[in-house]
């Protein structure tokens, strides 16, 4: 089948698409955005979440011909130009990546939390990235980086 | 995952026909289940009818007090209508402590209502599982079943039904409307969802062509101040060991009103009659609290992993009763 969708504000079309893709198939294999993370394909990890028409999904668990005439933000999104969102910036600076797997779907989620309420407490960082599992981090660093881009918006 | 084909619906006519010709075929919601089990191998459905676009999204009020919930409407959107949280606090709560946000925001009401079960076992292609493949045995009863059920089982089939969505409809009388190319019916929640027996694979009293279209909720003044409390391993993303969802009305220190209902120990959505027969005219006490949890407790078969459940469950719905009557239900 044939999929076109509004991916980070471009159109796109992919041809011959499998009805069995998921979105995150049909984004890193065919579209060319390998941000987004493929590690569990369960819904479990979060590492693989993208905005499906302005909400954080998991995109392994979208099938690719749900997302016909829907748009798609994904991390390659959310930059200007060269200019990394804050959330990317207080990533780096906080130094919240270490593999860098699960930074991607922690970006999006984290850039969703901060969009809905600006000065999110500890427990509602914790409570909205608990859908995002990270191996290496510990989240502490994650959690820093969180409150230092909420800090400076 | 095996190939198959992918049609789009865009009306119900459409969607209940469609299905009518493929018997097959599955309806496609968030497909944060199906998708998940499909690629696992449990389900194959031959065609995927998407209803995604199908125009149930709607939360409306009700002319005798009720609330009408499309079955299409995410379960974040839900969690955060402004009827939901006034009149029913106990649903709000429940769909908040399920899955994540992204799943949440994905999954919808008549999917969640027909999720199967989280069984490790149900899930692995090489374990004896009735549920898959019928005959084939229970690998869980000798085996892990620290989250299986301990209310409503058989000697075939051991599993719970996940959801927290359905405990707090099962307690609040919910309805659920379905349809198909024969007409509507509408079948309570309580008897939506069928007791393993020896059938674990026929699992609620829908039909195969038959779509949810929507949940309605009775009107239920008692129901404005309700708990839904979750028990888990963790504080956060984690399916529950028990569950429950309360709501109280007390007058001169008497039960005048109740609903219980219980999660994560059940084959089904338990709602606890037995206990709130128990409860209703009882002195509002902690004792009652306990007599009650016990009555409903008392059938309860615990198995090599579980009987930590019993104790647990009792547990859970005094302390959830105990804060009804000195705190009042959740904001
Ligand atoms: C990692 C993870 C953690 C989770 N944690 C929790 C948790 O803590 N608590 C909890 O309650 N749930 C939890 N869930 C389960 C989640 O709530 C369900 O997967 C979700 O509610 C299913 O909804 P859906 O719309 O995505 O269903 P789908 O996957 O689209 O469909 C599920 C089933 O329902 C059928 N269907 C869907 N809509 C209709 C309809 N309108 N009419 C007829 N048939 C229909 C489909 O054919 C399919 O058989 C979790 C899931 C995951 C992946
Ligand atoms: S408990 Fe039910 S679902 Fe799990 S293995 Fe046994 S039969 Fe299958
Ligand atoms: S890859 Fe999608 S949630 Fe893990
Ligand atoms: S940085 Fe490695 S998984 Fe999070």
């Amino acid at each position: 089948m044939r999929v076109t969708v509004t991916v980070n504000g471009e159109q796109r079309r992919a041809d011959d698409v499998w009805e069995g893709e998921s979105l995150l198939f049909l984004l890193r294999e065919r579209l060319g955005l390998p941000g987004s993370k493929n590690a569990c394909e369960q819904g479990e990890c979060g590492s693989c979440t993208v905005y499906l028409d302005d909400v954080p999904v998991c995109s392994c668990l979208v099938a690719a011909g749900q997302v016909q005439d829907r748009e798609v933000r994904t991390v390659e999104g959310l930059a200007e130009g060269d200019r990394l969102d804050p959330v990317q910036e207080a990533f780096v600076e906080a130094g919240a990546v270490q593999c860098g797997f699960c930074t991607p779907g922690l970006v999006v989620a984290a850039h969703d939390l901060l969009d809905r309420v600006p000065r999110p407490s500890d427990p509602e960082i914790r409570e909205a990235l608990a859908g995002n599992l990270c191996r290496c981090t510990g989240y502490e660093k994650i959690l820093d980086a969180v409150r230092l881009a909420a800090a400076r918006r | 995952m095996r190939t198959f084909a992918y049609l789009s619906a865009d009306d119900v006519a459409t969607a209940v026909q469609a299905i009518s010709t493929e018997p097959g075929a599955k309806f496609l919601g968030g497909g944060t289940n199906l998708v998940d089990l499909m690629r696992e191998g449990v389900e194959h459905p031959d065609t995927v009818i998407d209803i995604t676009r199908l125009p149930l999204t709607g939360v409306e009020e009700l002319p005798d007090g009720g609330v009408r919930i499309g079955a299409l409407v995410r379960n974040s959107d839900l969690a955060g209508d402004r009827l939901i949280r006034g009149r029913y606090p106990m649903l709000s709560q429940a769909l908040l402590t399920g899955a994540s946000a992204q799943l949440r925001n994905m999954a919808t009401v008549g999917g969640n209502v027909l999720q199967r079960t989280r069984c490790a076992y149900f899930y692995d292609g090489t374990a004896a599982c009735n549920k898959r493949e019928p005959g084939a045995g229970c690998d869980a009863i000798g085996g892990f079943n620290r989250n299986h059920a301990i209310l409503g089982t058989s000697e075939d089939c051991i599993a719970t039904h996940p959801s927290d969505m359905c405990v707090a409809l099962a307690a609040l009388d919910a309805v659920v409307e379905v349809e198909s190319v024969r007409g509507k019916r509408r079948i309570p929640l309580v008897d939506f969802h069928l007791l393993p027996g020896g059938t674990p694979q026929v699992e609620t009293a829908l039909e195969a062509d038959e779509l949810i279209t929507a949940v309605e909720l009775p009107p239920s003044p008692l129901a404005a101040t309700s708990r839904y409390r979750k028990v888990r391993d963790r504080a956060s993303y984690a399916f529950a060991l028990v569950s429950v969802a309360a709501a109280l009305e007390v007058a001169d220190g008497t039960v005048t009103g109740v609903r219980l209902a219980l999660g994560g120990v059940a084959a089904k959505p338990w709602r606890a009659y037995e206990a709130e027969r128990v409860l209703l005219g009882a002195p509002a006490t902690e004792e009652s609290f306990r007599l009650a949890a016990e009555a409903e407790l008392a059938p309860a078969v615990g198995r090599s992993q579980n009987e930590f459940k019993i104790e647990l469950a009792k547990r859970a719905v005094v302390a959830t009763l105990r804060q009804l009557l000195t705190e009042g239900g959740a904001a």
